[in-house]
């Protein structure tokens, strides 16, 4: 009998039946965003090309198409041209088209940051405050708060969108940075209030009551004690926010236009001749997934540890 | 520094009252310690002084201020929890230097203080060091360094040695006590462990069910109790208790149970009552041959320098601090008597003890 692992450790062939699995779906995943990758660097004629060219010549074409708007003009025109003075200007020429000018990309871009940023943070302190209270505080009807609070996620968010609509009309806050980051804080807020609570109620509460003994008010000893202690909680919780405010697109189709609108409606409108320029939407979306990504992974150590966070009383 | 006082200090939870109109004076410089089981309410009284709950009736007052409504941060004075709440995201000099900040003291003052605190509890090695790499007794020194940087007015402290090892725990009810001697603070301090309490306290309250029963110095309280619970709760083991049931008078000399002549005390107060019962220390009991309380041995524990001896009688258990050399076996039939007239009554009905000749030698 092999007695080399201990009777807890999985056989060595469920590890690697585990290893293979997640290998099998980690393909499966990554194989609509390679492929969205590789249409960012294919130029508009590979990208709809049948059948598909999976080996490419490299270019940047999609992500100049991206940020700038471009006219056809004719052979004579352009040869009357000065000499391009940068590598994206001869890649437009060689094409045929001269730059006009910078596209919306950029301020839908910032519009996404602006409004994704704000709401998670919005999100998370609001909801740290109220999970504060609630894990701390003899709050009349604590109970029936927290399911109504929970019970606001019960309905897709979408339903509410025709009354929203007009409420937003009414108080002029459509098309507006800051109706966005309303709208989707009040949204993640009962996700963050529910997750927040959670990792307040794992803090001893002799924490804050030294801290208040040492002379600091409760409102001091939140931010000096409590909330370096929940970040764990609060990187999962913003983690979580982040991702629904910077992918929403039903609320952003709906409610804004120009102002305040943000990267995913804008995204699949980039047209170029002759209909959708392929290379340009999947630039435009390589982009939009890279500040999601990058907050992830910054926060990731934090994510794991949170989500097993109590799981084991230390 | 400054005197500690309780007036009719009350709090309720709900139906439940935790503490019960007590009234306690802590002195000047004075090692106080609050001692009982769980759930006497000596905690929550540590924690009304400290401010971490309000009284629903009562005064507290701190020198000559009256604090009982006043927040924790507004009352001066230090606590030390059972588990330390050091604040994990903090190495050991900002966890000293954090009480510091808050009083807006400059930076080389807040340095000197951290060192000096640091050098009196000997963790200036570790001041860079993160609390998780701490062992316990480095945690409760820090927690202590914590207390007193601030030099407050009192400190607090609750079962602050409740977690360390049995070994540990002696060295640091040393150190504590050699501390407190050092810096002259008041304290008061709660534990459930009675040899703790003898050891460190000036004086010590006996608290149950929410009630202050005695507060004395340790050696009244051991050999002087108020009631028959404080005489059970003090001392290891307990003091014995034998029911009786006849009154008691002031002539009476000897107590006649079950043919076995016990001498008493001159006795001061009476009970006519018929349910009295009398105390008596097991160090104060012997084993013998003939003329005792008929029973048989029950358990015998080692404890290196001498032997208690449980034995079964009629009366119910009797524990016997024995000499070593008293060799005995299980269920072998033994008797035993009082070597003394070392004995407390009590009434049956309040459970008081009744003042008599040996309970005056030890009035103050």
């Amino acid at each position: 009998m092999d007695t080399s692992r201990s009777y807890l450790e999985p056989s060595s062939f469920s590890k690697k039946l585990a290893a293979t699995i997640i290998i099998v779906y980690t393909v499966i995943t990554l194989i609509p965003i390679s492929w969205m990758v590789m249409t960012s660097f294919k130029n508009v004629n590979s990208a709809i090309s049948y059948p598909p060219e999976v080996l490419f010549e490299p270019s940047l074409e999609g992500y100049v198409n991206l940020f700038t708007n471009r006219s056809r003009q004719s052979q004579e025109y352009l040869d009357s041209l000065p000499a391009p003075e940068t590598w994206y200007e001869e890649l437009v020429r060689s094409r045929e088209m001269v730059i006009t000018g910078p596209s919306k990309f950029l301020g839908r871009y910032s519009n996404s940051m602006i409004i994704g940023f704000g709401s998670t943070f919005a999100s998370v302190f609001l909801g740290a405050l109220a999970a504060y209270a609630f894990s701390r505080f003899r709050v009349p009807l604590k109970d029936d708060l927290l399911f109504f609070i929970l019970s606001t996620r019960m309905f897709p968010p979408i339903a509410v969108a025709v009354p929203i609509f007009i409420m937003y009309r009414k108080l002029g806050l459509g098309d507006t940075h800051l109706g966005m980051i309303i709208l989707y804080t009040v949204v993640n807020l009962s996700l963050a209030v529910w997750l927040l609570k959670g990792f307040m109620d794992e803090i001893p509460k002799e924490y804050e009551e030294a801290a208040m003994i040492d002379g600091y008010s409760r409102l001091q000893a939140f931010f000096k004690v409590v909330l370096p202690q929940a970040m764990t909680g609060i990187a999962a919780t913003a983690i979580f926010c982040m991702i629904f405010s910077w992918n929403e697109y039903a609320f952003a189709v709906l409610l804004t236009q120009f102002n305040a609108q943000t990267a995913p409606p804008f995204i699949p409108t980039i047209i170029g001749e002759g209909g959708l320029d392929w290379p340009a939407i999947g630039a435009g979306t390589t982009l939009f997934l890279l500040p999601v990504m990058i907050f992830t992974i910054i926060l990731r150590k934090h994510l794991l540890r949170g989500i097993t966070f109590g799981a084991v009383r230390k | 520094m400054s005197k500690i006082k309780i007036v009719n200090l009350q709090k309720s939870f709900g139906d439940f009252t935790a503490v019960k109109n007590s009234n306690l004076t802590i002195n000047d410089k004075e090692f106080f310690v609050l001692l009982g089981p769980s759930g006497c309410g000596k905690t929550t009284t540590l924690r009304m002084i400290a401010g971490l709950e309000l009284p629903t009736s009562g005064e507290i007052y701190l020198g000559e201020e009256e604090v009982g409504m006043l927040r924790a941060s507004e009352r001066d004075i230090a606590f030390v929890f059972q588990l330390f709440a050091l604040y994990p995201h903090m190495n050991v000099k900002n966890n000293l230097s954090f009480p510091l900040k808050m009083q807006g003291y400059s930076r080389s003052e807040i340095k000197t203080r951290v060192e000096e605190a640091a050098k009196l509890l000997r963790i200036d090695h570790i001041l860079n060091s993160n609390i998780s790499s701490l062992s316990g007794g480095d945690r409760q020194r820090v927690a202590l360094g914590r207390a007193l940087v601030r030099r407050p007015k009192a400190f607090l402290m609750d079962e602050p040695l409740g977690t360390l090892d049995a070994e540990f725990r002696e060295l640091m009810c040393l150190e504590l006590k050699k501390l407190h001697i050092d810096i002259g603070a008041t304290t008061v301090y709660v534990t459930h462990d009675q040899l703790e309490a003898m050891s460190l306290a000036d004086r010590i309250a006996v608290m149950d069910g929410g009630e202050i029963l005695q507060a004395d110095e340790p050696s009244v309280i051991y050999n002087k109790p108020a009631t028959k619970f404080v005489a059970s709760f003090i001392g290891s083991p307990g003091m014995n208790f034998i029911s009786i049931d006849q009154g008691i008078s002031n002539e009476q000399s000897t107590l006649n149970i079950e043919g076995t002549n016990f001498n008493i005390p001159k006795q001061y107060e009476i009970s006519k009552g018929k349910k009295n019962s009398f105390g008596i220390r097991p160090e104060n009991l012997s084993l013998t041959n003939e003329g005792g309380l008929k029973g048989s041995v029950f358990g015998v524990e080692y404890l290196g320098s001498r032997k208690i001896v449980t034995i079964k009688t009629n009366f119910g258990e009797l524990k016997v601090k024995t000499d070593i050399s008293t060799s005995v076996k299980i269920n072998e039939n033994v008797q035993v008597k009082p070597s003394n007239d070392n004995i407390i009554i009590f009434d049956g009905e309040t459970d008081k003890s009744l003042k008599s000749e040996f309970m005056n030698k030890w009035q103050k």
